[in-house]
């Protein structure tokens, strides 16, 4: 028995949200205070390698539309590298702030497969409207890990790369599988 | 000297310090209490995404993947399970280096 898209995705929103916490409480403490024990320096990168795991199932299950398939399997690869990288970092391994242009550019490709796997406009369904939202909103937000490799001092470019998981968790939490885009409020729409 | 007068200097007690918590403390521990009230104020505003409220054509992922209710679980583990820890060495570190 497969779980409906909006159950997987729900489930996909609380992790958002968990690690979107994790951030957030990094960029508030710094970065020596949240690494002093080692299984919250771990947890970032394990929950997002994980998640890459569970993309990957989803990607087995995604057999009903190629473009879903493709687009799930980027971004399971992206989360996979970008956990990958971000455990290297955090075990001392990789010790250049460039290194957090991996997760920038994971950031921008998974934006870019959001807007090319969407083939409807933005106001068909609430779907469409996710898609282009979570998409246009990942490649913005792209510009944080890349000014945290260019001034890794300047404690905004943590702070907005922890809000982005809260923002997209907001819009992960927001999708129905049968919703007019905006609720009661209007915009009809279908499905 | 007449000690009607004279009295013995009353003894200063030791009194403890005033804690004052740091904003970072308290934005740390309001994290996850926020977020339960979230997932508690999007339940009452959405009862329709409590399944329990209303049963009729529901399956178990249903019952067990209730938006309102993971953002409440969220709040819950990061309010249990993070929060403490990372309050007690960023207090730590403040006594440390009250400065930083």
């Amino acid at each position: 028995m497969t779980p409906k898209a909006e159950t997987a995705h729900w489930v996909a929103a609380s992790v958002a949200l968990l690690i979107g916490l994790l951030l957030v409480a990094e960029a508030i403490v710094g970065p020596e205070v949240f690494r002093r024990r080692a299984w919250r320096a771990y947890l970032f990168p394990a929950i997002v390698v994980a998640s890459s795991v569970g993309l990957w199932i989803i990607v087995v299950f995604s057999t009903f539309s190629t473009m879903h398939l493709l687009a799930h399997a980027l971004w399971a690869q992206a989360a996979l590298v970008a956990g990958a990288v971000e455990l290297a970092v955090v075990r001392g391994k990789l010790k250049s702030p460039n290194w957090s242009l991996v997760p920038g550019f994971a950031l921008l490709v998974s934006g870019l497969a959001f807007l090319v796997h969407e083939q409807n406009p933005w106001l068909y369904s609430r779907s469409a409207f996710l898609h282009h939202a979570i998409g246009w909103m990942l490649v913005v937000v792209a510009l944080f890990p890349l000014g945290q490799a260019l001034r890794p001092r300047q404690v905004v470019w943590r702070a907005g790369f922890a809000v982005t998981f809260v923002l997209l968790a907001i819009l992960l939490f927001a999708d129905r599988d049968a919703a007019p885009i905006f609720g009661r409020y209007g915009l009809g729409g279908g499905p | 000297m007449n000690s009607e007068y004279a009295t013995s200097i009353p003894r200063e007690e030791a009194q403890e310090p005033a804690v004052r918590r740091s904003w970072r403390t308290l934005a740390i521990q309001l994290l996850g209490p926020l977020t339960i009230v979230a997932g508690i104020v999007w339940a009452v505003a959405q009862p329709y995404r409590i399944v329990l409220l209303d049963r009729a054509g529901q399956g178990i992922y249903d019952y067990l993947f209730q938006a309102p209710l993971l953002v409440v679980l969220v709040g819950i583990a990061f309010t249990f399970c993070i929060a403490p820890g990372l309050v007690e060495d960023l207090e730590a570190e403040e006594l440390r280096d009250p400065e930083g």
